[in-house]
């Protein structure tokens, strides 16, 4: 049977701004099982970060939560207690940030930023020194234990990566959080990280959230794609639907931008032509009406609610619902 | 003559020996691509170019100028005709300024006092499509994606001749990156923009790079034409790394070839051949030292190439 570990319940998250409210998030509902692998994908901009520094609720200061409620194990997060969160932060949920310049501190040692995360734990530092060089050497660090004396500017931007995702696996988490994790790692140890991340969710039955615009990392890691434009989830489904049988026009043609898919050199690459919508003056109707070549007079006015078309499969598009309804 | 020439550049830090001699070149109006393995050496290849790294030996010339350890009065003027894209986006952005003076920036330091800085700002975010209003924000109000394109924008500012970039497209999805490699294929037919991207993403390099090279460990182990090198890689290393690309497809059928053990140190370089240890191909004859050898513009390391 699935189990839930984390819901996200109609959520809708602003920046309050000189122009106004900017609607970064609205009305976000999915769910992560536990032991799941769900990616999120979307545009640059889309609410991504937005949506897990709402989870670990390490937000901006103009950051106000409008409505809806997060859930972890059941409990409500946005009624937690400050220590309540830094407490499951180190524990129970960890996070790999799009920056990691953002995990690290700049004037500790790599070693000594890796035993203050283990400050919990009873063991000695002998012992918490070496766990720490174990887990760098899983995530490809030659020379753990004298890497451990080194400061973060002294590693590549891909080491840096990676020694944020040894931190993140040290706490063995139930949830494990990672913002493009991949980015900055060659081919051959993205593909390392994957298994790696795999082998975790096996072994510790480790839920993980993973967001990537490297569609080719989430057709093979992940169960279940949630996608996002503009602040709002337009489709969640199965990989292989998602990948194969697209509901949602947004989806489909990011799907088609891949130049994963294009094996010979082009000199025009394809894209998405037209522009996101201003989130502090939203558009009524379709937040993709703009740049959709399907759009009908319907989707000027009315939002397409995210409909359940088949076990599973959500999207938000008129032209779905025409389906479901005749 | 080339616009940019790099020979046997070395770097170290201390006892750590980064770049053990890496050579290329790069001809007005070309793409050319550095790819290779975490921590071998790309970042400090182009900042060495740059004036922001260390490099101890070697030499770089830019349009036959001597420039390695030159001095910022030497390198200063220069940076309007070679521009830097940094790797890590918000880092490199001064969380004090405004989006405007972020990417207006380079005109003050050339000195170029009339600009109008509004509208300059205006165009250049134009340039990477992000709305003018953004002119106001500070870097930290940015999502990832949106501070890399104003890193991006900054670059561009000046119409530079020669771009560095490190990894100009990571963090970005798959449709602003292709409107930002359509934009830097423009630049380069209508201004004849020359570039070294750095990438980690193959499927990248294979629609913008004329030709490339390979990282391993501080050194170049193979070099050729983007076709070349994607239809016919001799460098185990090389076939490795391609086949170790996710496909955006769940079903896809991947023929990877795994790489053994871990990347050694560089404290202590592996004898012989320094991938040898990891080639699934090695021979015996491997524990003698490939040299560099070039073949029909194809350049190589390796004693038991691959055909
Ligand atoms: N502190 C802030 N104040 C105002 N606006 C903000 C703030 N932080 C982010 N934004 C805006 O909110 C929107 C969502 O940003 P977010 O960082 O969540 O995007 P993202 O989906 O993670 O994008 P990327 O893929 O580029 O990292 C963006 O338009 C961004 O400009
Ligand atoms: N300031 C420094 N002090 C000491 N060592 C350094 C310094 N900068 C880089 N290094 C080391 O030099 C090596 C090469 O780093 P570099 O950043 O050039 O790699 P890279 O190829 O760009 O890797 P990535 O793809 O991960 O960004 C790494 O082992 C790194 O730890
Ligand atoms: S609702 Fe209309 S505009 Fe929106 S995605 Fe569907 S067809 Fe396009
Ligand atoms: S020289 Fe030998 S060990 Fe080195 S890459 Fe070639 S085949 Fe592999
Ligand atoms: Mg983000
Ligand atoms: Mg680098």
């Amino acid at each position: 049977m699935t189990e839930t570990l984390l819901e996200i319940d109609h959520l809708s998250v602003d920046y309050e701004t000189g122009r106004g409210d900017l609607k970064a998030l609205r009305d976000i509902t999915f769910n992560v099982n536990k032991g799941e692998i769900v990616g999120i994908v979307g545009e640059s901009g889309c609410g991504k970060s937005t949506l897990i520094s709402s989870i670990l609720r390490l937000t901006a200061p103009n950051t106000r939560f409008r409505e809806g409620e997060i859930r972890f194990k059941g409990q409500d997060l946005l009624q937690a207690s400050d220590r309540q969160m830094r407490d499951l932060r180190g524990a129970d949920i960890s996070i790999v940030f799009q920056d990691p310049m953002q995990t690290h501190n700049p004037v500790l040692t790599i070693g000594q930023q890796m035993l203050d995360i283990q400050h919990r734990s009873k063991q000695s530092k002998a012992d918490k020194l070496a766990h720490a060089a174990k887990m760098l050497g899983a995530v490809g660090i030659p020379d753990p234990e004298a890497r451990l004396k080194q400061y973060p500017h002294e590693f590549s931007g891909g080491m840096r990566q990676r020694i944020a995702i040894a931190m993140a696996l040290m706490s063995e988490p139930d949830l494990l959080i990672a913002d493009e994790p991949t980015t900055a790692l060659d081919a051959t140890l993205e593909v390392q990280i994957i298994e790696r991340l795999q082998e975790l969710q096996r072994e510790f039955h480790c839920a993980i959230l993973f967001i990537s615009h490297h569609l080719g990392v989430i057709a093979e890691l992940c169960d279940r794609v949630v996608v996002m434009y503009a602040g709002a989830v337009v489709e969640s489904g199965e990989v292989r639907e998602i990948f194969h049988d697209p509901k949602h026009p947004y989806t489909r043609r990011l799907i088609e931008c891949d130049p994963g898919h294009i094996k010979e050199r082009a000199r025009v690459l394809p894209t998405i032509p037209g522009e996101v919508p201003d989130l502090a003056n939203l558009p009524g109707g379709c937040i993709f009406r703009d740049r959709c070549d399907q759009a009908m007079a319907r989707c000027a006015t009315d939002v397409p609610p995210l409909d359940q078309l088949k076990e599973g499969h959500h999207a938000a598009c008129w032209l779905n619902h025409e389906e479901v309804t005749t | 003559m080339n616009l940019l020439n790099v020979v046997d550049l070395k770097t170290s830090y201390g006892p750590v020996n980064v770049l053990a001699g890496v050579s290329f070149f790069v001809e007005p109006g070309e793409t050319y691509a550095l790819v290779g393995e975490s921590g071998s050496g790309k970042t400090t290849v182009i900042r060495a170019i740059a004036g922001l790294a260390p490099a101890q030996d070697g030499s770089v010339t830019f349009e036959g100028q001597e420039i390695r350890g030159a001095p910022e009065s030497v390198m200063r003027p220069l940076r309007k005709d070679m521009a830097m894209m940094f790797q890590d986006p918000v880092g490199s952005l001064s969380p004090r300024l405004t989006i405007r003076s972020l990417i207006t920036e380079p005109y003050r330091i050339q000195g170029m006092k009339d600009r109008d800085l509004d509208a300059e700002a205006k165009r250049l975010l134009g340039m990477v499509n992000l709305p003018a209003h953004f002119a106001d924000r500070y870097p930290y109000q940015l999502s990832g994606g949106q501070a890399r394109r104003v890193g991006v924008a900054r670059a561009l500012a000046l119409e530079p001749k020669l771009i560095l970039a490190d990894e100009p497209t990571a963090g970005l999805d798959v449709s602003v990156q292709g409107e930002l490699l359509n934009l830097l294929n423009d630049l380069r037919e209508r201004l004849g923009l020359a570039m070294v991207i750095i990438t980690h993403n193959l499927s990248v390099v294979r629609h913008v790079a004329d030709r490339m090279g390979i990282m391993y460990l501080g050194r170049l182990v193979e070099e050729g034409t983007t076709e070349a090198i994607f239809h016919d890689p001799r460098h185990p290393y090389t076939r490795c790394l391609l086949s170790a690309n996710p496909e955006p497809d769940p079903d896809a059928r991947l023929d990877r070839i795994a790489l053994k053990g871990e990347p050694p140190s560089l404290l202590k370089r592996p004898s012989g051949c320094e991938f040898r240890e990891r080639c699934p191909f090695a021979k015996d004859i491997c524990t003698q030292t490939p040299e560099w050898e070039v073949n029909g513009g194809h350049g190589l390391r390796c004693l038991a190439p691959l055909s």
